[in-house]
């Protein structure tokens, strides 16, 4: 991805907009552009991204939105939509019975209501605000942990993409030491993002590597140092507590870091993801969910089950490999995205 | 969180006096509490209602048998069932008749591929095969480090010509096992999304001009409603001939493996079970099962215990525990065995049983602990070992000083130990607790208060 490629995209300038409200930034100047272009945002990106599922969701969708009343078999295959978007029972139930209670109010009487009611109950269970991180911290520490293979090490290249565009100091800390590699990954992404890179040899301690970062990050006056952890299954306690002991660590350069914590999580997961958000949660408090790789056919329910059940929004969707694919989260647009009867 | 199918299936036929043929009524509740289970172990849905409507016509025919409950025989029909789907027995991986073999490996992003290929090339070395692994991933920054890094650790070469095509790496990466006299080529290609036509392209593009062996496809093992569409999607497009399920050493339940299986006819052969480069094995569709509706795997204990365990004299030990005379010193020896089997918690968990027994409560063993418990031991003199109750209070206040701990924990140890003699002692003689012998014996009644 080249600079030219990103500044080209059409909706750049409100991307970037975006950015700047999420981390309560002041918005950059926006480039002149023709009005229509203006408009893609989340809600597009997230259509485009999104296959039609191959088992058929879209078809029950369209029949159940269209311009007639609400029947018995829509509840069935209300359900059975909201359990194909990896939803899962618990919150697929919940779901279901408030709008069948809505509907026995006559609140909800044709199709589109429904489609409605829909929306805008997922876009408010996921999260009723826009998401902001508040970059009150010198610097304000991010650390970013997940399973293996969920996306973080990519997660970080984007977000410190956007921040330098910002005008914001960043210092990566690379604190997956583990994996083979992982370093050299982030290395290509810290070039791109114009960010410093604190790293030790593959192997190092964890611990000691966050530490350094926060405290170059201090010492060169950064806004923001965004620290990598090493992909772990939550079910490995040893692991956990090294998570803990690096979040630990940094709390001995600044007692508040790390000031926010960010689960990365693959939308393609299914029931798995609420122990994952449980598990992390218990290791380290969480601030927010990263979800990534909402492209495909993946739908990311299981977001909206963690959000139901521990509580935990979502505060970044990713919906592809771009650098301008990562972007803050949108709740009702991505309700209304994921349960959508036209996208082709 | 999940409970055991047994146990709700118990909720439903608790009401169920008498015996004779279960009832249209007993069958649709007990379909109702499959379907939920399979879901909640992330069984696709068409393939759930393919699973349900199955197990559902035989229930239907099946009498209850006097010594079975309902509930039992019902659970034995759906484990028969997921198994019979998932193909019955374990299918291992073709070899070229002609060297040499190439396996080329697909999936979407983070499956873990790069790490398959490498436990591939390890497990294939065992064999007394010579791999060599070919880097056509050039999406990813590092792909090809990561697979360079883990490719020296196992001592097998990699190949990544220009770093640029991936279709003129793949061919050249072929020619080069060749000319190198290597009889495993194994592929790693860059993940991809389902819908990304271009990358499917380049992958149809890779397989055409290497002509693999077998095409496997990667599946993250905590893949929910998904599978469905990522496998038909590689079916369609590469028409793979196996599966690898990864990161199966974790707590999900993998409902994937049954998804994939029904969709696409394609085997599972590998499962991933951990991080270490040894960690890939065959996979075994009744273990699967087991795991997907929550029992436990004690055949995969049972090996891991034997494959670790190494006991001097197991003659000797047996007839100590018998005779109520264990030691601290096997006590110490017993720990640290089953310490090298991995994680306790992850151990329990293939207990079968355990899991629903220990429902709603997040069983945690302290690691830490046990880490105390052999300092305590170390700091006993061999005869204080072997004699545990010559250990007095100056002893004890000695033993707690020179382990670190203190003298609470050196009583709480030895009354623990005493206790656990003595319940050795009752197991040697036979009197084992009922209900602990049919658990370890059919996986069911542990679960049943």
């Amino acid at each position: 991805m080249s600079d030219e490629e990103v500044a080209s995209s059409a909706s750049e300038g409100e991307d970037l907009g975006r950015w700047a409200d999420l981390f309560g930034l002041e918005r950059p100047p926006e480039p002149e552009q023709d009005e229509p272009k203006k408009r893609r945002g989340f809600l597009s990106r997230m259509r485009e991204s999104l296959a039609k599922p191959r088992q058929g969701l879209a078809p029950q969708l369209a029949s159940m939105f269209s311009d007639r009343p609400v029947g018995p078999d829509d509840w069935d295959d209300l359900e059975d939509a909201l359990i194909g978007a990896d939803c899962g029972l618990e919150t697929t139930e919940e779901i279901v019975n408030y709008l069948r209670s809505e509907a026995g109010a006559g609140r909800i009487v044709m199709g589109p209501d429904l489609a409605k009611a829909l929306w805008k109950t997922v876009g408010e269970r996921m999260s009723p605000e826009p998401p902001t991180i508040t970059l009150d911290g010198a610097p304000t520490v991010i650390m970013v942990a997940g399973v293996n293979g969920s996306g973080k090490t990519t997660t970080i290249g984007k977000i410190a993409y956007r921040l330098s565009q910002l005008d914001q100091r960043v210092v990566i800390g690379a604190a997956d030491t583990f994996r083979a590699a992982a370093i050299e990954q982030l290395q290509t992404w810290a070039e791109r993002g114009d960010a410093e890179l604190v790293r030790q040899a593959p192997g190092a301690d964890p611990g000691a590597v966050a530490f350094d970062a926060v405290a170059a990050g201090k010492a060169r006056g950064a806004d923001v140092v965004l620290v990598d952890t090493a992909g772990r299954l939550q079910t490995e306690h040893n692991l956990m507590d090294e998570l803990k002991k690096v979040a630990g660590v940094m709390g001995k350069v600044d007692p508040a870091a790390p000031h926010e914590t960010l689960l990365v999580l693959d939308a393609t997961t299914g029931q798995n993801g609420i122990s994952q958000a449980r598990l992390f949660g218990e290791a380290v408090p969480l601030s927010g969910v990263v979800l990534t790789k909402l492209d495909g056919a993946a739908r990311g329910g299981i977001a909206l089950a963690i959000r139901s059940q521990l509580g935990v929004p979502v505060v970044l969707a990713g919906t592809g490999e771009r650098v301008e694919d990562l972007q803050p989260f949108d709740a009702r647009a991505y309700a209304q995205a994921i349960f959508s009867p036209d996208d082709q | 969180m999940f409970d055991a199918l047994g146990d709700r299936l118990h909720g439903v036929f608790s009401g169920l006096s008498g015996r004779g043929k279960l009832s249209a009524d007993d069958i649709d509740l007990a379909m109702r509490e499959i379907r939920r289970a399979l879901l909640e172990a992330d069984v696709s849905l068409p393939v759930v209602k393919q699973v349900t409507n199955a197990i559902s016509e035989r229930a239907k025919g099946a009498e209850v048998l006097g010594s079975l409950k309902p509930e039992e025989q019902v659970v034995t029909i759906v484990n028969e069932e997921l198994t019979r789907l998932m193909g019955e027995t374990n299918v291992g991986l073709a070899m070229a008749s002609k060297p040499p073999t190439i396996i080329l490996a697909a999936g979407l992003q983070g499956s873990g591929k790069t790490t398959f290929c490498a436990k591939l090339a390890r497990h294939l070395q065992k064999q007394g095969r010579a791999p060599l692994m070919v880097a056509c991933d050039v999406q990813r920054p590092a792909a090809a480090d990561q697979l360079e890094v883990l490719g020296r650790q196992i001592d097998a070469p990699v190949y990544r010509g220009d770093g640029k095509d991936p279709v003129k790496i793949a061919s050249q990466g072929v020619k080069e096992a060749g000319k190198a006299g290597k009889d495993v080529v194994i592929v790693d290609t860059a993940g991809r999304t389902s819908v990304d036509e271009e990358m499917m392209a380049q992958l149809v593009d890779i397989r055409d001009a290497v002509d693999p062996t077998s095409v496997l496809l990667v599946l993250d093992a905590m893949t929910g409603q998904t599978a469905v569409d990522v496998a038909s999607a590689f079916s369609d497009a590469v028409d793979f001939d196996g599966v690898v399920l990864t990161k199966l050493d974790g707590d999900a339940r993998g409902g994937a493996a049954l998804s994939v299986r029904a969709v696409t006819g394609a085997p599972i052969i590998f499962i991933g079970t951990g991080e270490k480069i040894d960690a890939l094995e065959a996979f075994h569709p009744d273990r699967m099962a087991s795991r997907i509706l929550g029992r436990g795997d004690l055949q995969s204990l049972m090996e891991k215990a034997q494959e670790t365990v190494e006991i001097e004299d197991p003659k000797d030990l047996q007839r100590r525990i018998k005779d109520g005379n264990l030691t601290l010193e096997d006590f110490l020896d017993q720990m640290r065995q089953v310490k090298k089997m991995g994680p306790i918690s992850q151990l329990l968990g293939m207990v079968p049983g355990f899991k629903s027994a220990t429902r709603g409560k997040d069983i945690q063993v302290d690691e830490d602990k046990l880490g105390r418990v052999e300092a305590i031991i170390q700091s006993m003199t061999p005869e204080e070992r072997r004699r545990p109750d010559m250990i007095n209070g100056s002893r004890r206040r000695r033993i707690a000083m020179g382990s670190g701990t203190s003298v609470q924990e050196v009583n709480q140890l030895l009354s623990q130990f005493k206790q656990m003699r003595k319940l050795m002692k009752q197991i040697g003689k036979g009197a084992i607790p009922a209900g602990l012998a049919e658990g370890l014996a059919g996986g069911q009644q542990l679960t049943h208060p």
